[in-house]
């Protein structure tokens, strides 16, 4: 079943199959020594840069900023739900995320 | 590849969109298919309709251009009689109750809650006294802005209004200039104090004298490209060209047209002029503008007044700062600019300002950029009855610097974008400021800027302290939390914030900014302002001088108000949510 996936307002909110499922201004922990130097960044969402899907998972690449470091910077792939039977399941964001990799660009 | 947007602006944009959104506003909210929402709300925009953030789905914000920020007699009291019928939702702001309105930051009008069905209803009234949706928000000219007095403004070199009036009427569902690669904001500014802002806007026509066959002849110089967005602010280039009035839309036109024919439709990121400007730079600009755009040989820029610019600026040069007080006009009469605090005013309030702009003026009210109004067209005699009008009492001519100073954009309440609470937050920042804390003395002009994000609609980065929503943990938990940003300003040489200070919790700021100023007092050389004091100091040192810590201010919004349907709903949770609902405010949830 095809997915729409679609970064909209500015990079603001991700919309699936037109709705709206993840937004700025959440706190995502998750592991990338080249995000910055802290070895579990904490960083606010600031704006949506890519979607995808990888399999059943939609990842997102996001602008944003380390809240214990400081540092500004646009992740690698980061899951943030996936699609079952059609529709979008909200994975658990509040805790480590964990990049698969992969990922079809569609945006 | 072209974007979603673009592809959904090719298929239906600009005017046609207004007959599918009064279809399906008369079948109603579930009218619109599932899967067409994202290019409906998309294109709705282009008709002043925002969809509201997560939680108040079917719930629109509803934003009305008014050119130059000029409300002619008898649309005020439309605008509030709207406001009052349609803009009411399902729960109460705890500061400003139920039925406001907003004056913006661009000299508009915005209003909440606004349901798809009453939508009809609502452009017949406003389209009745002469007003519109139309542009408010979308891909093409949006309001146009200038100096909120033009034509009443003693000093002014050039009347820029009826230019302003005149670019509004002929970009204004012009469909050559009705799709472009992004928003299109234009300042048109004939007076002395640069109140237009023009360097914070895609298009800027500014005051200037040119010598042309031995005449000296008034008219504007151009700037491009300037704009506060996205962590990437820019000041508008100078492309040295002068237009007389005459030419001014013809030539606007053709910078429109160059954009939107030149501009980036591949990523929305980089489509404002700003970053085509960055890439050609003012020279080119200027070269392809005359060479595809333009029929006959444009003037080299005439001598400008940007010496003389004091609007926003945080200098003390003798000219206006903003347009709150009394004034007289060249007429003889008199406007009257109110402090508007965050620029939110009760709907009661609003019918109370048409009445008294009625009563005392000529029912004309004008919106500044600085979230004020303006009563104009006051005779002298009529001066003191209208100060002791109550209206004046919470709108005052004479505020108290810290509210006069205070501008602050939508935030979470409604905003997608935003990352923390804003127009409440400024007001408990600014009573408890007044309260709390002395100015040095003489300090009559201290401009705090809030801003939820980096959209920066409150425009931060040119106040004296500049605020920017962020979030940090405080005691392990997550809170909202505030950029401080220091010595921003427009005038001869604009200048943007310095960020000095990180992700400051929000109940700590209004202490960082009292022990900002009591360190400013002490390091205070004779009576310079706030801006040349940051000035002369360097980044380092500016950081220390602001000392983050918790007083006696309570934040009631520490949690993430973004997860709220609603931050002042009793249960706020989502789940809570009512919406969407259909026209009567019934939740639809239950048929989802």
């Amino acid at each position: 079943m095809a997915v729409a996936l679609r970064i909209l307002d500015d990079g603001a909110w991700i919309s699936v199959n037109d709705h709206r499922e993840v937004s700025v201004s959440e706190l995502w922990r998750f592991v990338d020594p080249t995000f910055c130097a802290c070895t579990l960044p904490d960083m606010v969402v600031e704006n949506f840069i890519e979607v995808g899907v990888d399999g059943r998972t939609v990842e997102v690449r996001v602008y944003g900023q380390c809240i214990a470091c400081g540092e500004k910077s646009t992740t690698e792939w980061l899951p943030v739900g996936r699609i079952v039977d059609g529709e979008f399941r909200d994975i658990d964001r509040e805790s480590v995320l964990a990049p698969t990799g992969v990922t079809e660009h569609q945006e | 590849m072209p974007t979603d947007v673009e592809n959904w602006k090719s298929e239906v944009y600009g005017n046609e969109i207004r007959d599918h959104l009064l279809e399906f506003a008369e079948q109603g909210w579930d009218s619109i298919p599932e899967d067409e929402h994202d290019e409906w709300f998309e294109r709705f925009k282009w008709w002043g309709l925002y969809h509201q953030r997560n939680g108040q789905e079917s719930y629109f914000m509803m934003r009305i251009g008014t050119p130059n920020g000029v409300l002619t007699p008898g649309q005020t009291e439309v605008v509030a009689e709207v406001a009052d019928e349609y803009a009411r939702g399902p729960a109460d702001n705890p500061i400003f109750g139920d039925g406001y309105v907003d004056w913006t930051t661009r000299q508009s009008i915005q209003l909440h809650w606004i349901k798809l069905e009453d939508i009809p209803e609502i452009f017949d009234k406003l389209e009745s006294v002469g007003l519109s949706t139309q542009q408010a928000c979308g891909d093409s000219w949006r309001n146009i802005v200038g100096c909120p007095v033009a034509g009443k403004d003693k000093h002014e070199h050039v009347d820029a209004l009826p230019v302003a009036m005149e670019l509004n009427e002929e970009y204004k569902g012009n469909e050559d200039h009705s799709n472009l690669p992004r928003k299109w904001k234009v300042s048109v500014t004939g007076c002395r104090e640069g109140c237009g802002q023009g360097d914070i806007n895609d298009l800027a026509l500014e005051p200037a004298t040119k010598e042309i066959d031995g005449d000296e002849v008034k008219g504007f110089n151009i700037r491009v490209g300037g704009g506060l967005s996205r962590n990437e602010p820019r000041l508008a280039r100078d492309i040295d060209v002068f237009v007389t009035p005459e030419q001014a839309p013809e030539v606007s036109g053709a910078i429109s047209a160059l954009f939107r024919d030149n501009g980036d439709r591949e990523n929305r990121y980089n489509a404002r002029i700003k970053f085509l400007m960055d890439e050609w730079g003012p020279e080119k600009f200027r070269n392809v503008l005359q060479e595809e755009y333009v029929d006959y040989e444009l003037e080299t820029a005439g001598e400008d007044l940007r010496s003389e610019y004091s609007y926003n600026s945080g200098y003390a040069n003798g000219g206006h700062s903003d347009h709150v007080g009394i004034h007289e006009q060249p007429d003889g009469n008199y406007y009257v600019g109110l402090d508007v605090l965050v620029g939110r005013m009760g709907v009661d309030d609003t019918k109370e300002l048409a009445r008294v702009a009625d009563e005392y003026g000529s029912g004309e009210v004008r919106v500044t950029q600085r979230q004020n109004v303006i009563i104009t067209d006051v005779p002298e005699e009529k001066l003191d009855a209208l100060k002791s009008e109550d209206l004046l009492e919470h709108y005052s001519p004479d505020p108290h610097p810290f509210m006069r100073g205070s501008v602050a954009c939508t935030g979470t309440e409604f905003c997608s974008l935003s990352i923390v609470e804003t127009k409440n937050r400024q007001v408990r920042y600014a009573r408890w400021l007044k309260e709390n804390v002395e100015l040095p003395e003489g300090v009559e002009d201290f401009h705090i800027h809030l801003s939820g994000c980096t959209a920066s609609c409150a425009q931060p980065q040119i106040a004296d302290v500049s605020l920017r929503g962020m979030k940090t943990r405080k005691d392990g938990e997550p809170v909202e939390a505030l950029d401080i940003g220091l010595g921003g300003g427009l005038g001869e040489n604009p200048n943007f914030a310095d960020w000095v200070a990180q992700r400051i919790p929000v109940d700590e700021v209004p202490g960082a900014i009292e022990n900002l100023l009591a360190n400013f007092e002490d390091e205070r050389e004779g009576d310079e302002t706030f801006r040349e004091f940051v000035e002369r100091t360097d980044e380092e040192a500016l950081a220390d001088l602001v000392e983050p810590e918790e007083t006696s201010y309570e934040d009631p919004m520490m949690h993430n108000t973004k997860m709220t349907w609603y931050p002042y709903a009793d249960d706020d949770s989502m789940d809570a949510s009512p919406a969407p609902t259909d026209g009567e405010g019934n939740s639809l949830q239950a048929d989802d």
